[in-house]
């Protein structure tokens, strides 16, 4: 077996190490594959569930607005309207118009949704003169009706409705009453504990405010913290020490910042909890060392040539860093801070320490208003035990992601717009 | 007088310091002075000076404001309460500012005094506070406006302010990292107080719950926190199993194999994975994940938990993916073309040229990277938060319901908690665990990847 010759060995072991080869080879396309694959399962999954949220199912009703029931007249004042019994009258419409049997009422009523007397009030205060005409509205439809609208119609059973409700909405939908339409309260509306009434509008305020407590605060400090430690800081231990310090700081965990925001904000300093204030606080520190990273290298990448260029003009340091290296490295600062913001507006678990967990309905008007922000509704959604909630807590994510791929795209766009290449 | 008007009303004076102050150094130029500095810096000199002490006060007096009233409060409170503990003062003080808000509470006699005198503090903190900002920037104006003359050096001592304000700023980093140490030491030496060190470390049962109730002998036992630690170890394992091999190979793959074009959209795609909140990971491990596990394991005839650690793994090692593959890129592209080569001539194929020279030569950079990911994979909160269970099992068995120190941190913390009690303390003592091993594992990592680097420089 010796007499083989070194072309014939490798010949014979080139079968082996080509299947090898790939094999390898097909490991990582399946590594590739495999990771695309996730991330399309996971955004498929998402708008499967979550695009059903965009429409509510309403029906159409034409209803009197009894000014006698209602105990107002045209010319009422809106005090009165808000005191008026508008669910009554809703109630007293169904009763009329279905007659269910006594111990049939209740689950008739609760087809309605709960702010369908608040949907007739809305009207009436916009058009007092309303009073006494009959109306055809879209009323608002309970979210288990919904959720049988638009998923299980036709099929025999529901996990919540029962046949007598069942025989009524299958009536309805056959006479075409019941239709969905886009919701646009998921849209206007704070939270609320009723899905088909629950809307991101809170949430998305909340949101805003505190990216831009954040944003005011982390851009003129990142920016200058990156111009101090790339132009001016002396190479020394201390520099060393922050820098390690910097970075270090970009991979603590998100959560440590909302124990940190919780012990000395809220506790030592006594800002209000739930805030956008606190909030912009605990996420500026969160985002600082990436803005910080970022503008360095941005700064770092301004050629020398500019720099010697002004000095020869007799710039002062000061001068040469304000006037002509940071409008170059700008672009690519902003760059950073984007990419820092869209962080910060994915980020949930600092905030749930500090209290932005709290069920607000309100929309937050100012940063010392109570709020919550988009992630923790999504948060707070996904634990609610209504089917419906899943629906909503999907559209709240499409929204969410919605806002980061604009964030991310803005970066993008900006990076090859404005930068430069020497 | 409300905040806002106040910064518009500093945020004016700023301006017209600056003016006033280049117009008089221009004035002085043309009067036949000549100037040491240019006009726009004498401007800048006057506007420091007149918005910085103002601004620095208005921040300092906001930060201490609240417990310097709380503490003048104290003193109006019943004597009962005075005497009783950190909490009923707590309690009297929090029902005091919600009295003076004119919230709907049944108004307490005993409590009235503190009431009003908390209106008439708060009354006065108003004047007191937007006045003095606003006297201190007319000082600072009148001040610099008096020292200016064409001999100041005014671009120096801007350029010096302007120094101290970007050396403040890079300060703020490392302020940070003292506040985490500092707030969760102080919180977890308290909680230190009240449970052993060593009961904390090495007990192996964990239930906050018990020990806040009265007939409890003691808390000794419920705060072990060892089934966290492991809980943490076996999901960030399972998340590592999925994420070091996948992102590996994908890093390998894209950077050896793959063409230009396919690298140009394959790469960023798998970035968005890293790009995601976590909470819609979270999500999508509730809705997806853990029932499909649970599916497939009650098909093959295993019991598996509701929320399983491999449920929660799962995900978390599809959100790390891009953590592993994008730094394991940066380290196998930083290896030289003339290794590559050199293995290609000697006759390697291209696998056999990855792994016994690629990376060996990586090895440290890949080291790092992983390193990082672990870290990132301990410190994650919001899919096992949602994903894994609240039950403290201590148990390695991946289809069971495990709890982790972030969920654990959380679960305390959220919700209306009394400050002093050895169930919120915990939370920092576990955030001080956590904070210690993912700070030494990404300076291990930091190390490594600087010290391979260096290498090929």
């Amino acid at each position: 077996m010796t007499n083989l010759t070194t072309r014939e060995k490798v010949e014979r072991s080139m079968k082996r190490r080509r299947a090898s080869e790939s094999r390898f080879r097909a490991y990582g396309v399946a590594s590739v594959v495999f990771g695309l694959l996730c991330l399309v399962i996971l955004f498929t999954d998402i708008l499967r569930n979550g695009v059903s949220a965009f429409e509510q199912t309403v029906m159409e009703v034409s209803i009197e607005l009894d000014g006698d029931y209602l105990g107002i007249d045209s010319q009422a004042d809106p005090g009165a309207i808000k005191l008026a019994n508008f669910d009554g009258l809703v109630k007293r419409h169904f009763d009329r118009d279905v007659q269910p049997e006594r111990r049939d009422r209740r689950q008739l009523f609760s087809l309605i949704s709960a702010g369908a007397g608040w949907q007739l009030q809305r009207m009436v205060l916009e058009d007092p003169s309303l009073v006494g005409q009959t109306v055809s509205v879209s009323l608002l439809m309970d979210d288990d009706v919904d959720q049988w609208f638009k998923h299980y119609r036709g099929h025999s059973a529901h996990p919540v409705l029962n046949e007598k409700q069942l025989s009524w909405l299958d009536q309805w939908a056959e006479e075409g009453r019941l239709h969905t339409q886009f919701n646009t309260l998921f849209f206007t509306n704070g939270d609320s504990s009723e899905p088909e009434l629950a809307g991101i509008r809170g949430a998305i305020t909340g949101t805003f405010l505190t990216l831009m407590v954040t944003f005011l605060l982390s851009f003129p400090i990142g920016i200058a913290a990156a111009i101090y430690l790339e132009e001016f800081a002396p190479r020394n231990k201390i520099t060393e020490f922050v820098e390690i310090n910097i970075n270090n700081l970009a991979a603590v965990p998100s959560i440590t910042f909302g124990l940190l925001g919780l012990a000395i904000f809220i506790n030592l300093f006594g800002v209000t909890r739930s805030t956008p204030l606190v909030g912009g606080l605990v996420l500026t520190l969160m985002t600082l060392p990436t803005i910080i990273i970022s503008g360095r290298a941005a700064i770092k990448a301004v050629p020398p040539s500019i720099r010697e260029a002004a000095y020869g003009l007799g710039a002062s340091k000061m001068q040469v860093v304000f006037h002509h290296v940071l409008p170059l490295a700008l672009p690519g600062m902003l760059t950073g801070t984007i990419i820092g913001m869209a962080q910060a507006l994915g980020e949930t678990a600092p905030l749930l320490m500090i209290g932005m967990i709290a069920f607000v309905v309100d929309v937050p008007g100012f940063i010392t208003d109570p709020s919550t922000v988009l992630p923790v509704q999504i948060f707070l959604w996904s634990n609610g035990s209504e089917a419906a909630f899943t629906e909503r807590t999907s559209g709240a994510i499409i929204v969410l992601l919605c806002f980061l791929i604009t964030m991310n795209a803005a970066a993008v766009w900006l990076r090859r717009k404005l930068e430069r290449r020497w | 007088m409300n905040y806002s008007s106040l910064l518009i009303a500093i945020v004016i004076l700023f301006g017209g310091a600056y003016l006033l102050g280049r117009n008089r150094a221009r004035a002085l130029a043309s009067a036949g002075g000549s100037l040491h500095s240019l006009p726009t810096h004498y401007g800048a000199l006057m506007a420091l000076w007149t918005g910085l002490p103002a601004v620095l006060l208005l921040l300092l007096w906001s930060l201490l404001q609240g417990p310097v009233v709380d503490a003048l409060l104290v003193k109006q409170l019943p004597a009962a309460i005075q005497q009783g503990t950190d909490i009923e003062i707590q309690l009297a003080l929090s029902k005091v500012h919600n009295l003076a808000q004119g919230a709907g509470l049944a108004a307490n006699e005993s409590l009235q005094p503190a009431v009003e005198h908390l209106l008439a503090l708060e009354q006065r903190n108003r004047v007191l506070h937007m006045g003095g900002a606003l006297v201190i920037a007319l000082l600072g104006l009148g001040l610099s406006w008096r020292r200016l003359r064409p001999s100041l050096r005014a671009r120096t001592e801007v350029e010096r302010i302007v120094s101290v304000l970007l050396f403040t700023s890079s300060g703020i980093a490392v302020l940070t990292t003292f506040g985490i140490l500092a707030s969760v030491l102080y919180e977890a030496w308290a909680f230190f107080q009240k449970v052993n060190v060593f009961e904390f470390l090495f007990g192996t049962t964990w239930s906050p719950q018990v020990a806040l109730r009265a007939d409890q002998s003691g808390s000794s036992g419920s705060f072990g926190a060892v089934p966290l630690f492991t809980g943490t170890l076996l999901i960030s394992l399972i998340a590592m199993s999925i994420a070091v091999p996948v992102g590996l190979m994908s890093a390998i793959y894209l950077s050896e194999y793959a063409t230009p074009t396919v690298r140009k959209y394959a790469k960023p795609a798998l970035e968005v994975l890293a790009g995601i909140p976590t909470v819609v990971y979270g999500f999508f491990a509730v809705l997806t994940v853990a029932p499909m596990v649970r599916d497939i394991g009650v098909s093959m005839g295993l019991d598996v938990s509701s929320e399983s650690a491999l449920a929660a793994g799962l995900v978390m090692g599809i959100m790390i993916i891009p953590f592993v593959s994008s730094l394991s890129d940066d380290v196998i592209n930083a290896v030289p073309q003339s290794l590559r080569d050199g293995s290609y001539g000697l006759g390697a194929t291209r696998s056999e040229t990855v792994r016994q020279v690629i990376i060996p030569a990586a090895l440290p950079g890949i080291v790092g990277a992983v390193m990082l990911a672990v870290s990132r994979a301990i410190g994650e909160t919001m899919i096992v938060a949602m994903a894994a269970g609240l039950a403290a099992n201590l148990t390695a068995n991946p289809l069971d319901s495990v709890t982790t120190v972030t969920v654990q941190i959380v679960t305390l913390l959220v919700g209306d908690q009394e400050f002093d009690s050895p169930k919120t303390l915990a939370a920092f003592a576990l955030g001080l665990v956590l904070f210690l091993v993912t700070l030494t594992l990404n300076f291990i990592a930091l190390k490594v990847v600087q010290k391979y680097r260096e290498q090929y420089d």
